[in-house]
C-alpha cells in the first residue's frame, strides 16, 4: 500500500497570549506574555496565583456559537476548542455543507480535563437533590469527547470523530494520530487538535504538588521561566490549538496553501520504569521516542535545524536538554536551535501540544524563531551540554527547513513529530 | 387566563427553535417537536423553563402533555389552579 505525504492546510488558537492566529502570531514575534495574576486564586489560598487563560469577547463566542448553544453552557475547554477548530477548519479555505456529512473528513480532539466547571455546577444541584434540573447538555459538556462531538457537529465530520488524552502529550499525540490515519488512506483530512480547560479546579491538584512558582505572584509576566537558573516550576495554562492535516494530492487539488509537511513521528512510554514514574519521564524512553521519530521521518539527525522543546520551567528541564543532546548526538554549538513557548503561555497541559505546533508550524512557515522571554540567565547544567547562542531570547529570522517537536506527558508518555518546510 | 400564559410561553420556546424556523411559525396548534423543529431532548429545558416562570413544578410523568402549544397552556392552567 502506498502511503500517503501529509501536509499542514488550514491553523488555529486559543492561546493566553492570543486568540486567532493573526493575534497569536503577533504575540509570538514580540514575545508576548499571556500570564496573568488571579485574584481568584489568590482568595483561594493557592500558593500560585498566577495563570494563562485566552480572552474570549462574547463577540467572538458569538461567531462560532449560536444563542441556543450558549444557553446554560459553562464548558470553556469545548469553548476553546470549537474556537481553533472551526478557525482552523475556515484557514484551510474548507466550506461547511450544512445538509450532506463528509465522510473523508474527521477529526481528533485532545483533551485532559473537561467542562470542570459545568461538572461542578451540576455537582451542587445533584447534591442539593436538584437532579432533574441539571438541563439537558450537562452530559455533551461534560464528557471527554464533547469537544470532538461539538466539532463533528458544527463542521459535518464523517469520517474518525474521537478524543485521546495523554497528559500534557496529548496535543502533539493527537496530532501525531491524525498524521497516521491520513498516511494509512483511512482518511484524506483531519482536524487536530487538543483542549484544556483552566482555573482553580483545573490547576488545584498542581497548585498542591508544589511544581508551581510561588514566588512571582506579584511580576505574573516574569514566572514563567524555561531553561532559565531562577526557573521555579510552570505557570498553569490553558486554550486550544487545532491544525488541519490532509493528503498532499487534495491540498494540491484543491489549491489550498500548504503551511508544513508532517516527515513523521512516533509515540511511546517509559513504562514507569527505570528513572521513569507516574510524574517523571524514563529518559531511555524519551530518547527513543526522539530517534525513532528521526527514523521514520527519513531524515539524519544532522538535519534537525530547530527543536520546539516540552520544557516547562521546572527542574525536569536540564533532564530534557540532556536526552535530545544524547539522542540527536548533538552538542555545544552544533545543537539545533531550541525554544519554548511555555515563557509566553505557561504550560496549557493538554492543549500544550497542539498551541506548540501551531507556533512551529508558524515559525516555519515564516522563517523565524520566537524568543524564549524571561531567560536572564541560562541554567548551568543546560549551559554544560549545549551553547547558550542555540537558545535564542530575541525573535530571529532564519532560513531553515526541519523542525523537531517533542511533549512529555505524566503516566511517563511521549510524542515526537517532525515538521518540515514545503 | 390561557391569554396570559401564551405570550409568557412562546418567549419561552423561541430560543429553542432552529434557526430556519421563523418564531412567528410558532401557533396555539403547535406540535413542538413535529411542527417546530424544537429538538427533543430540549424539552426538558422548556419545562425547566416554564417551572421557573409560573413557579410550578412539573412531574416527569406529565411530559407527554406538553407536546403541543396548547396542550401546554392547559397544564399551566391545571397547575397554577391547583397551586
Amino acid at each position: 500500500m502506498q502511503n500517503h505525504r501529509v501536509v499542514v492546510t488550514g491553523l488555529g488558537v486559543c492561546s493566553p497570549n492570543g486568540v486567532g492566529v493573526p493575534a497569536f502570531k503577533e504575540a509570538l514575534e514580540n514575545g508576548k506574555s499571556g500570564i496573568r495574576f488571579y485574584r481568584e486564586l489568590e482568595k483561594l489560598k493557592f500558593s500560585c496565583q498566577l495563570g494563562g487563560m485566552p480572552l474570549i469577547s462574547e463577540a467572538v463566542k458569538a461567531q462560532y456559537f449560536t444563542p441556543l448553544q450558549l444557553r446554560n453552557f459553562n464548558a470553556a475547554g469545548i469553548l476553546y476548542g470549537v474556537a481553533a477548530g472551526v478557525e482552523a477548519w475556515q484557514d484551510a479555505g474548507l466550506a461547511i455543507d450544512e445538509e450532506a456529512c463528509d465522510f473523508e473528513s474527521g477529526t481528533i480532539f485532545g483533551v485532559g480535563t473537561l467542562g470542570v466547571d459545568k461538572y461542578r455546577e451540576s455537582i451542587y444541584k445533584v447534591d442539593e437533590g436538584n437532579t432533574r434540573r441539571l438541563g439537558s447538555t450537562s452530559v455533551q459538556q461534560t464528557m471527554s469527547s464533547g469537544v470532538s462531538a461539538y466539532l463533528g457537529g458544527m463542521l459535518g465530520l464523517g469520517n474518525l470523530v474521537t478524543t485521546n488524552s495523554s497528559a500534557c502529550t496529548t496535543g502533539t499525540e493527537a496530532v501525531f494520530m491524525a498524521y497516521e490515519r491520513i498516511k494509512a488512506g483511512k482518511a484524506t483530512r483531519m482536524l487536530a487538535g487538543s483542549t484544556s480547560d483552566g482555573g482553580p479546579y483545573v490547576w488545584c491538584g498542581f497548585d498542591a504538588l508544589r511544581i508551581l512558582p510561588s514566588k512571582y505572584n506579584d511580576m505574573p509576566t516574569q514566572a514563567s521561566r524555561p531553561m532559565d537558573a531562577h526557573a521555579s516550576g510552570f505557570v498553569p495554562g490553558c486554550g486550544a490549538g487545532a491544525l488541519v492535516l490532509e493528503t498532499l494530492e487534495s491540498a494540491q487539488k484543491r489549491g489550498a496553501p500548504i503551511y508544513a509537511e508532517i516527515l513523521g513521528g512516533h509515540s511511546n512510554s517509559g513504562g514507569q520504569r527505570q528513572e521513569g514514574s507516574m510524574t517523571a519521564p524514563n529518559p531511555v524512553a524519551v530518547k527513543r521516542c526522539i530517534t525513532k521519530a528521526v527514523t521514520d521521518s527519513g531524515i539524519a539527525a544532522s538535519q534537525i535545524d530547530v527543536i520546539n522543546g516540552h520544557l516547562t520551567a521546572t527542574a525536569k528541564d536540564d533532564l530534557e536538554i540532556q536526552n535530545w543532546s544524547e539522542a540527536l548526538g548533538r552538542s555545544g554549538v552544533d545543537f539545533p536551535y531550541i525554544n519554548s513557548l511555555k515563557g509566553m503561555t505557561g504550560h496549557c497541559l493538554a492543549a500544550s501540544g497542539s498551541i506548540e505546533c501551531v507556533a512551529s508550524v508558524l515559525e516555519l512557515k515564516h522563517q523565524f524563531l520566537f524568543p524564549n522571554i524571561n531567560l536572564q540567565n541560562v541554567h548551568p547544567e543546560i549551559e554544560k551540554v549545549i551553547s547558550t547562542s542555540r537558545i535564542p531570547t530575541q525573535k530571529t529570522d532564519l532560513n531553515f527547513n526541519i523542525l523537531a517537536k517533542a511533549s512529555f506527558g505524566f503516566g511517563d508518555v511521549n510524542c515526537c513529530l517532525i515538521f518540515s518546510k514545503i | 387566563m390561557s391569554q396570559d400564559i401564551y405570550p409568557k410561553l412562546k418567549e419561552i420556546i423561541k430560543p429553542y427553535l432552529p434557526e430556519d424556523v421563523n418564531p412567528d411559525a410558532i401557533s396555539t396548534e403547535s406540535h413542538l417537536v413535529t411542527d417546530l423543529n424544537i429538538n427533543s431532548t430540549h424539552l426538558v429545558d422548556i419545562v425547566l423553563d416554564v417551572e421557573d416562570a409560573f413557579d410550578i413544578t412539573i412531574e416527569d410523568d406529565e411530559l407527554d402533555n406538553m407536546e403541543t402549544v396548547d396542550a401546554s397552556i392547559a397544564l399551566i392552567e391545571q397547575k397554577l389552579a391547583t397551586r
